[in-house]
C-alpha cells in the first residue's frame, strides 16, 4: 500500500491549477491511493474542485482561522502531522510549495526532492539542476518518506471527472504565534494568469520602458495571451516581480511564447524550455534567444509589434 | 540586535556554461571558476546595510564544505563580515545535513537574525533555510524583496507568484533572500588586505553532526533535452504565415 499526501496551493478560496498538476505526478508513482489537503478559513470551494480532479481518493479539510493565509511556519505543524500516515507528501513547486514543502520535510526528518520533471520509478524522480543546464536523477533509500515539490511546467493537469469524498479532518499540533500575516499587494488584471496562460507575450530590456510595455499588453489582448518579462525588464522596474519568467522566477509552459526585446540569459532560457513554440524578435542577430527559439525574426520590436497587432 | 549569522555557500560561477560530465557522474567543475552563490552575496549585503544603519553589533559568516571554501570566506570578510566559520566537509552536504549543522551552529552562536540565498544555483534546491527555520522552531520569511527591522519584530516583503507579500515575525528568525533585496557591493583591494587579518575558525562537521546519512542518492547526469533548430523569418508576414503554419494564431 503506498498512499499520497497533496498539500493543495488556495487563491484566496479557490483551488490553485497547480494541484491537479500534483495529481498527475502523483498518479505516475502508481499508488493505492491520492489524498490532497486543504488548509483554510473557508475549505467549501477549494475541496469541491479538488474532489472533481480524477484519481484523488479524499479530500481533507482542515478549517481554521489559522489557515486564512498561507503561513509555512503555520501550515507546515499541521501538514506534518497529517503526513504520518502517508508514503509520499507533495506539493507544487510554486512559491507557495517552495516556502512550505521543505519545513515539512524537516519536521518528518527527511530530505526534499526539488522539482520533480519525470519519475523514473516510485523512488526515483528526475529533477532540473544548474538553472536546467542538468538533469539529475535521485533516487530516495527506502524507508524514508518521500517529500517533493512537483515542477508544474513538466506535468499536465490531472483530467477532471472524479467524485472523491470530502472529509473533516483535525490536528492537534500546536499553531505558531511568531509569524503573522500583514498584506498581499497584487495587481488586479483581467488577463490570463501567467502560470496557466495557453499564450504568453513577454518583455525584455529592449521594451524600454513601462509605457513602451503598453505596445506588449496591445498585443497581448488581442491574442488573449499573459504577459510575463525578463529579469531586466522586471529590475530596470518596469513591470512588477511577479511576471518575471525565468530560474527564480515562474518557469512555465504556453503554447505559444514570444520573446520581444529579450536577449536570452541562461536563468531566463531555463524559464521557457518546455513551451511549444518560441518566437523571439530581437535586432541583435546575435541575441542567445535564437539558439532555442523556434521562429526568429531579426528587427526592431517598435516596428515590428505595431505591425503584428494590425495585422493579426 | 548583537549578532547576525550569514551562510554563504561556494557555486559555479553563475557565468559558466555547465556541461554534463561524459559518463554522467556530474558536471564539469575542473578549472571552473568558482564563486559565492549570488543570492548569498544579496544576503551578507543586507546584513552589512543592517549594521551600517547601527542596528547590528556583528556578522558572522559561515559556510559548509571543503578547504577550498576558506576563498569565498575571505570574500564575504571583504565585503565586510567580522569572522568567519568554516564547517568542514569532504563530501557533500545536502540541504538538512547542512540545516542540521547550521542548527547546531546557531544554538552555540545565538544569532538574532539568519540570512541565507533562496536557493543556490547550483543544486536549485531552495530549502536550506525554510529546514533551519523548522528545526529550530523559528519563522521563516522566505524570497525576501525587502526587509524593515522594528525591535524584537521584522517586517518582511516576500516575492511570491501572486505579487508582493508581506509577513511580520518575532526575532529570531531565518530569512531567505531573493535577487531584488538590494545590489551587493563590490570588494575593494584594501578590504581584501584587511580580510587577511579577520579571524576564521574551523570546525569538523562531525562536530555538530551526528548522522549525515545521505537523504537523497544521485542515480546520474545528463545533458537537458536539446529544442529542434529553428527557422528565421524575414519579417512579419513571414512570422504570421509560420504562426498559423502551426496553428497558433487565426
Amino acid at each position: 500500500m503506498s498512499k499520497v499526501l497533496i498539500i493543495a496551493e488556495l487563491n484566496g478560496s479557490a483551488l490553485n491549477p497547480s494541484t491537479a498538476k500534483c495529481v498527475a505526478c502523483a498518479q505516475a508513482v502508481s499508488p493505492d491511493s491520492i489524498d490532497i489537503a486543504v488548509f483554510s478559513h473557508q475549505c467549501a470551494d477549494a475541496a469541491a474542485t479538488a474532489a472533481g480532479i480524477t484519481g484523488v481518493s479524499r479530500v481533507l479539510c482542515i478549517e481554521s482561522e489559522a489557515n486564512r493565509h498561507p503561513l509555512a511556519a503555520v501550515l507546515a505543524p499541521q501538514a506534518a502531522e497529517l503526513a504520518a500516515d502517508y508514503d509520499y507528501v507533495f506539493g507544487p513547486s510554486t512559491t507557495f510549495g517552495k516556502d512550505v514543502m521543505p519545513r515539512i520535510a524537516a519536521l518528518l526528518g527527511v530530505g526534499q526532492v526539488s522539482d520533480i520533471m519525470s519519475v523514473a520509478s516510485p523512488r526515483s524522480f528526475a529533477r532540473p539542476v544548474y538553472a536546467g543546464n542538468a538533469v539529475l536523477t535521485v533516487e530516495v533509500p527506502e524507508g524514508k518518506t518521500i517529500v517533493a515539490t512537483v515542477r508544474t511546467a513538466s506535468w499536465k493537469d490531472a483530467p477532471t471527472g472524479g467524485s472523491a469524498s470530502v472529509e473533516n479532518a483535525s490536528v492537534t499540533a500546536e499553531i505558531p504565534a511568531h509569524t503573522r500575516f500583514v498584506e498581499l499587494a497584487s495587481e488586479a488584471s483581467e488577463r490570463p494568469d501567467l502560470q496557466t496562460a495557453k499564450k504568453v507575450i513577454s518583455g525584455g530590456r529592449g521594451v524600454g520602458s513601462s509605457e513602451n510595455f503598453d505596445l506588449i499588453y496591445q498585443l497581448a489582448t488581442k491574442l488573449g495571451a499573459g504577459v510575463g518579462a525578463s529579469r531586466a525588464a522586471v529590475d530596470a522596474g518596469y513591470v512588477a516581480n511577479d511576471m518575471q519568467v525565468g530560474q527564480t522566477g515562474k518557469i512555465i509552459a504556453p503554447e505559444l511564447y514570444i520573446a520581444f526585446g529579450i536577449s536570452g540569459a541562461i536563468q531566463h532560457l531555463t524559464g521557457i524550455k518546455d513551451a511549444g513554440t518560441i518566437v523571439a524578435v530581437n535586432k541583435d542577430p546575435e541575441a542567445p534567444i535564437f539558439e532555442i527559439a523556434d521562429i526568429g525574426l531579426v528587427g526592431d520590436l517598435f516596428e515590428v509589434l505595431p505591425e503584428l497587432e494590425q495585422k493579426l | 540586535m548583537n549578532k547576525i549569522l550569514i551562510c554563504l555557500k561556494r557555486v559555479v560561477d553563475y557565468n559558466v556554461r555547465i556541461r554534463v560530465k561524459p559518463d554522467g557522474d556530474g558536471v564539469v567543475t575542473d578549472g571552473v571558476k568558482m564563486s559565492i552563490n549570488p543570492f548569498d552575496e544579496i544576503a551578507l549585503e543586507e546584513a552589512l546595510r543592517i549594521r551600517e544603519a547601527g542596528n547590528a553589533e556583528e556578522i558572522v559568516a559561515v559556510t559548509i564544505g571543503s578547504q577550498d571554501c576558506q576563498q569565498q570566506l575571505r570574500t564575504g570578510l571583504a565585503m565586510g563580515a567580522d569572522r568567519a566559520i568554516l564547517v568542514e566537509s569532504d563530501t557533500e552536504i545536502d540541504p538538512l545535513a547542512a540545516a542540521r549543522a547550521l542548527h547546531a551552529l546557531v544554538e552555540k552562536e545565538s544569532p538574532d537574525l539568519v540570512i541565507l540565498g533562496k536557493q543556490a544555483i547550483d543544486d536549485d534546491c531552495n530549502q536550506t533555510g525554510q529546514m533551519l527555520a523548522a528545526i529550530w522552531g523559528r519563522p521563516q520569511a522566505t524570497f525576501a524583496s525587502k526587509l524593515e527591522l522594528a525591535g524584537t519584530t521584522a517586517k518582511v516583503t516576500r516575492e511570491v507568484d501572486a505579487g508582493l507579500e508581506t509577513i511580520e515575525v518575532d526575532l529570531p528568525a531565518v530569512v531567505t533572500s531573493d535577487l531584488r533585496l538590494n545590489e551587493p557591493r563590490y570588494v575593494k583591494l584594501p578590504d581584501i588586505m584587511k580580510a587577511k587579518k579577520k579571524p576564521l575558525e574551523n570546525i569538523a562537521v562531525s562536530e555538530l553532526l551526528g548522522d549525515t546519512e545521505p537523504q537523497l542518492n544521485a542515480v546520474g547526469w545528463a545533458p537537458p533535452a536539446q529544442r529542434a533548430k529553428g527557422i528565421l523569418v524575414d519579417d512579419v508576414d513571414g512570422l504570421i504565415a509560420a504562426l498559423r503554419e502551426k496553428d497558433l494564431v487565426t
